[in-house]
C-alpha cells in the first residue's frame, strides 16, 4: 500500500513538473493499443492527424502488446488507478469488459454527456451490433473489423482443374482432388479453429452458438454448439484430417503460412490476412464467401465480425472525455474511414465509407476486399447471427480447442468432444457470471 | 577459526541484515501474503466486486479432474526433464574433463545455451520442429513419421522436454564438470592400478563422489521444470494439443490472466507454494543425510 501511493506521489510530482512547461492547456489522451506493422502506422497517422487538426488534446498511442497482453496491461493499470482513457479490446475481450461497470465509459454516454453529434444510424449494424447492448447502445466503438473468408490459391486450382468451391461438399471434393494433384499434406485448412467452425459457422447457418442470443441479452447464457449441424461439420473435419485432405493448422494464425507459401490451396481465415497475402503470395489469390452446407435451411446467413473495438475508460475528468468523444468523431469521418479501409484492409465501420469505397471503384480491381462486407451484409441479422458475447472468451475459445483437437487425434468422437467442450463452457461461465457486477 | 563475529551495538546487526531482509519481505513475503488472500476471494478482472468465499476456491480446484491431470503431469515432465538433462549433461562432462586439445573451447561452447532466454529456446524448437515451418519435421515427414505435435499430445509433450532438457544441459554440466575436477586424481589412479576398468571406475568411483552434485542438481532441475518451462510451453503449445502440455504454473497463468479467474489462480499458487516448501523440507530432512559424501 505504501508504495502504491509513493508511485501515486510521484506521478504527481511529475506531473506537476511538467505541467510548468507552456503546453499546459493540452490536454493528453491516452491510447492503448494492439497493432504492430502496417497497422501501427495508421495508428500514428490517425493520432498525429488529430493532433494537428485542434490545439486542445493530444492523442498518445501507446504499442502494448498482443490482443491479450493489451487488454491484461489495461486491467491491470485500472487497478492501480491509471488507466488509459482509450483502449482497444479485441472482440473475445467483450464481455469482460461489459461486466465492468464503472470500469468503462460507454460509447453512447459518453456521446451524450459531451453533447458531441453521434448517430447510432450511420454506422454499420453488421458490425456495430456485436458491440451493443440489446437496446442498440453502443458500449464501444469499432475499430478493427474482419470476417472470415476463404482464401483461395487460383494457379493451384486451375491446375488441379478444380472450380472455386461454394458449398463445404465442394470443398471436401476440391480438397481431395488438390490432394490427388500433389498437395499431400494439406488439400485445405484454416486458421482460428473455434472461430471459424464453430462460431462463424453458427452464425453463417443461423443456429445458436449460445442461448439468449449467443449471450447478448445476458450472462445467464448456456452453450449450445453441440447440435447436429456443427457435430457433423466435425465429423466431416475428422474423417479428411485423417487422409490429410484436411490438415490441423493450430489455434491461432500462427499456420496462415501455409497458404502463402502454396502448401495449402484454400484455406479459410480472417479478411485481414489480405495485407500478408498480398505480401508474400508469388501466385494469383482471391477471397471467396464462407462455405456453407446447402442441406441446411436458410444458409447463409451473415457472418459475425472479428477484430477489435475501442473502449472508453471510467474515472476520468470531464474535460478529458471532451477529448475523447472529439477524437471518435474524428474517426467516424467519412473520408478517414475510407483511408483505414485501404490501408489497412480492415472494414469501414460507417455506411456512407462502405458506399464511397464503392462508388471509388475500390472494389473492382480487388472485389475480394468486398467479400467480407458482402457476408456481413448478407441478410438481416437474427438472434444467431448478430454477434456473441460470452465471458471469459479467451479461455473459452483454448478449452473448445483442446476438446476439437481431441476430435481430431481421433481420441473422441466429434460428439463427445463437443459435448464435453459445452459443458466445460457452461462451467466456466457460471464462473464468470458469479463474478460479474450485477 | 572462530566463526562468531562480535558487534558492539545490538541494533548494528539488524540494521545490516536490514537490506535483505526488505527485499524478501516485499518481493516474496508481501506477494505470497497477497496470493493467500486473494485465494479467499470472488473477485472480478477489474477487481470492482469482491466477495469473501472461505475455502471455495480451494473446494473447486480439488474437485477438478483437470487439476489432478495437471498435478501427475506436471510430475511426470519434471521427472522426464530432470534425467533427460541430467544424464546428458553427465555423459558430456566426463568427455569434456579428459585432457583433450582445446577443451576450453568445448566448454565453453557447452555453457552457451545457458544464456538463451526460454521463450527464444522455444522459438528456436518451433523453427526445427514445426509441423509447417520446422526444417527437421521435413526430414521426419520424409523419413516416413507422421509428425504433427499440433494434433499429437505425446510428440508436442516430447518436445517441451526435449526444448526444456536441452536449456538445462549447460547448468548442469557446469555443476559436473567442477565436481568432476573437484574429485582427487590420486582416487583414480589407485583404482585403475587395482585393475579396474573405465565403466567401473566410473561407478564404483565417480559416481559415489559426485552424489552430492547430483542430488542438488536433481532438485535445481525438479524445481526448474515446475517454473521455469513457462516460457517454453507458452510458445511452442501454449498448453495444447488437448491439454497435454498443461503444466500446473500454465494452469495459474491460464486461468487467471486468460481466464480473469483470480481466486482460482491464487488457490492453486498457494498449492504451488506449498509443493515448493514441502520439497525443499524433504531435501533437507532426509534426503541430504543419505547422500554419500
Amino acid at each position: 500500500m505504501a508504495l502504491r501511493h509513493f508511485g501515486a506521489a510521484a506521478a504527481v510530482a511529475l506531473t506537476v513538473g511538467l505541467g510548468a512547461s507552456p503546453a499546459l492547456a493540452v490536454t493528453e489522451i491516452q491510447w492503448w493499443h494492439a497493432m504492430t506493422g502496417a497497422n501501427n502506422d495508421v495508428i500514428v497517422k490517425l493520432a498525429s492527424d488529430f493532433n494537428a487538426s485542434q490545439t486542445d488534446y493530444k492523442v498518445i498511442p501507446t504499442y502494448k502488446g498482443n490482443y491479450p497482453d493489451t487488454m491484461n496491461a489495461g486491467i491491470a493499470a485500472f487497478r492501480a488507478g491509471n488507466a488509459p482513457h482509450i483502449m482497444q479490446v479485441f472482440e473475445v475481450g467483450t464481455a469482460t469488459m461489459m461486466a465492468a461497470t464503472g470500469a468503462v465509459k460507454p460509447v453512447y454516454k459518453l456521446m451524450a454527456e459531451t453533447g458531441e453529434k453521434f448517430d447510432p444510424k450511420a454506422y454499420l449494424p453488421a458490425i456495430t451490433g456485436y458491440y451493443s447492448t440489446s437496446k442498440g447502445e453502443m458500449l464501444s466503438f469499432p475499430f478493427n473489423s474482419s470476417s472470415t473468408v476463404m482464401w483461395i490459391n487460383l494457379d493451384e486450382l486451375k491446375k488441379a482443374n478444380v472450380e472455386i468451391p461454394k458449398t463445404w461438399p465442394e470443398v471436401f471434393e476440391a480438397g481431395k482432388k488438390l490432394k490427388a494433384a500433389g498437395h499431400d499434406t494439406c488439400g485445405f485448412s484454416g486458421s482460428w479453429i473455434t472461430w471459424v467452425n464453430l462460431e462463424q459457422l453458427s452464425a453463417w447457418h443461423n443456429v445458436p452458438l449460445a442461448s439468449k442470443a449467443n449471450g447478448l441479452d445476458g450472462f445467464d447464457t448456456v452453450l449450445e454448439f453441440n447440435g447436429p449441424l456443427q457435430v457433423k461439420h466435425l465429423e466431416n473435419l475428422v474423417e479428411l484430417q485423417k487422409t490429410k485432405v484436411y490438415d490441423y493448422a493450430g489455434r491461432t494464425n500462427t499456420g496462415e503460412g501455409r497458404f502463402t507459401s502454396g502448401e495449402c490451396p484454400i484455406y479459410l481465415t480472417s479478411s485481414a490476412f489480405f495485407g500478408n497475402v498480398k505480401a508474400q503470395a508469388k501466385f494469383n489469390f482471391t477471397a471467396v464467401p464462407m462455405p456453407y452446407y446447402p442441406d441446411a435451411k436458410g444458409a447463409p446467413q451473415n457472418s459475425i465480425i472479428g477484430g477489435a473495438s475501442l473502449w472508453v475508460m471510467g474515472g476520468k475528468p470531464a474535460d478529458d472525455y471532451k477529448g475523447v468523444a472529439k477524437f471518435l468523431t474524428f474517426l467516424s469521418d467519412t473520408d478517414r474511414q475510407v483511408y483505414i479501409h485501404k490501408a489497412s484492409g480492415y472494414l469501414p465501420i460507417t455506411k456512407a465509407a462502405y458506399a464511397k469505397a464503392k462508388a471509388d471503384g475500390f472494389y473492382k480491381d480487388q472485389p475480394y476486399l468486398e467479400t467480407p462486407l458482402l457476408e456481413l451484409t448478407n441478410k438481416e441479422p437474427t438472434e444467431n447471427s448478430r454477434g456473441l458475447r460470452l465471458g471469459n472468451m479467451v479461455q473459452l475459445r483454448d478449452v473448445w480447442s483442446e476438446e476439437i483437437e481431441q476430435a481430431l487425434a481421433g481420441k473422441k468422437t466429434a460428439k463427445q468432444a463437443l459435448d464435453a467442450a459445452v459443458e466445460r463452457g457452461n462451467t466456466m461461465l457460471r464462473q464468470f457470471e458469479k463474478t460479474a457486477v450485477k | 577459526m572462530q566463526k562468531q563475529a562480535i558487534f558492539q551495538s545490538k541494533l548494528l546487526p539488524y540494521a545490516l541484515v536490514a537490506p535483505q531482509l526488505a527485499i524478501v519481505l516485499i518481493f516474496f513475503y508481501w506477494p505470497a501474503l497477497q496470493a493467500v488472500i486473494q485465494s479467499f476471494l470472488l473477485q472480478d478482472a477489474f477487481g470492482l466486486s469482491t466477495s469473501f468465499v472461505w475455502f471455495e476456491n480451494y473446494v473447486e480446484l480439488f474437485k477438478d479432474p483437470a487439476y489432478f491431470a495437471a498435478v501427475v503431469r506436471t510430475f511426470f515432465f519434471s521427472f522426464a526433464i530432470a534425467i533427460s538433462s541430467l544424464s546428458f549433461a553427465l555423459l558430456l562432462a566426463v568427455m569434456a574433463d579428459k585432457p583433450l586439445r582445446g577443451s576450453m573451447l568445448y566448454r565453453t561452447l557447452l555453457i552457451w545455451p545457458y544464456a538463451v532466454a526460454p521463450p527464444v529456446v522455444g522459438v528456436l524448437w518451433i523453427f526445427m520442429l514445426h509441423p509447417s515451418l520446422g526444417v527437421i519435421s521435413r526430414y521426419l515427414r520424409a523419413a516416413g513419421v507422421d509428425w504433427n505435435p499440433l494434433l499429437d499430445g505425446n510428440q508436442a509433450a516430447g518436445l517441451i522436454i526435449l526444448a526444456a532438457a536441452w536449456k538445462q544441459i549447460s547448468y548442469n554440466f557446469l555443476f559436473f564438470l567442477a565436481g568432476l575436477q573437484a574429485i582427487p586424481k590420486s582416487v583414480f589412479e589407485a583404482a585403475a592400478i587395482d585393475g579396474a576398468r573405465p565403466m567401473r571406475r566410473f561407478w564404483t568411483v565417480t559416481f559415489p563422489l559426485l552424489s552430492p552434485t547430483i542430488f542438488f542438481l536433481l532438485v535445481v532441475n525438479i524445481v526448474y521444470a515446475f517454473f521455469d518451462t513457462f516460457g517454453i510451453i507458452d510458445t511452442m503449445t501454449r498448453g495444447g494439443p488437448g491439454t497435454s502440455t498443461v503444466t500446473l504454473v500454465y494452469k495459474v497463468y491460464s486461468d487467471g490472466l486468460l481466464g480473469g479467474n483470480l481466486g482460482s489462480s491464487a488457490a492453486q499458487s498457494v498449492v504451488l507454494m506449498i509443493m515448493v516448501i514441502v520439497l525443499t523440507g524433504i531435501q533437507f530432512r532426509f534426503v541430504e543425510r543419505k547422500v554419500t559424501y
